[in-house]
């Protein structure tokens, strides 16, 4: 457990995301089952991104006003994927998601 | 940025965010190549927009008996000290170094995403 924050702190930290998709795994590994290990990742994470935030805020990078633009459809969209996807296989977006992931870091990689 | 394209983006984040599979990557994902912003002003933006949805599915969760809140506080003390460290060190490095390296964590986890067995409860 404490090895699991070392790492999801060091992700967070560093890129101000990606400690779920760490957080999780490592959590079932620790003996939680999937919803657990769900709910309690975001548990850990809030926790982090609140100091996260603290020090972006601290250094002066911090967009608010940008942020706050996305929050509304992003909390309908938290609601109903909760819901919708209950009924849904989840591998499929799970793949769909993985693909455009590792096409955004090509791209990315590649940006000048 | 457009009111429609935000409200498609942030509505995808969301989306993404519940099933646990890193939301605020497509955020981030989308200010980087398609808005313009900086790796740093992305991921301080997608920080902002996590932490009020966190904090509500949180309380669910929580409400529900999900969090074993015992059980992971070890992993929050010990991710305290590496959030600290790694933060301050994103705010103060090139940010072109900052942007490479989490295109090199969007492929991994990535490529663990995509190649990642079902879970055994999902149909």
């Amino acid at each position: 457990m404490f090895f699991t924050g070392l790492l999801v702190g060091t992700a967070n930290g560093l890129f101000g995301s990606g400690g779920g998709m760490i957080c999780v795994p490592l959590l079932e590994k620790n003996g939680f089952d999937e919803k657990k290990s769900h709910a309690s990742s975001i548990a850990v994470t809030v926790i982090l991104s609140f100091v996260s935030t603290v020090v972006y805020f601290t250094k002066g990078n911090l967009e608010f006003s940008t942020a706050l633009k996305f929050i509304p459809m992003g909390l309908v969209g938290a609601f109903i994927g909760a819901k919708l996807l209950k009924k849904m296989s989840g591998n499929t977006l799970r793949k769909i998601f993985g693909a455009v992931m590792i096409t955004a870091g090509i791209r990315l990689l590649m940006k000048g | 940025m457009e009111i429609i394209t935000i409200a498609v983006v942030s509505f995808c984040t969301g989306v993404f965010a519940s099933l646990g599979i890193g939301g605020g990557m497509v955020l981030i994902i989308y200010l980087t190549l398609f808005a313009g912003f900086s790796q740093l002003s992305a991921q301080g933006i997608n920080l902002v927009f996590f932490l009020p949805i966190a904090v509500i599915s949180l309380v669910l969760h929580t409400k529900n008996k999900l969090v074993e809140w015992k059980k992971i506080f070890p992993a929050m003390i010990s991710g305290l000290v590496t959030v600290i460290i790694f933060s301050i060190t994103a705010n103060v490095i090139d940010t072109k170094y900052l942007e490479k390296g989490f295109a090199i964590f969007l492929i991994g986890a990535g490529g663990i995403t995509l190649f990642q067995r079902k879970p055994k409860n999902e149909n």
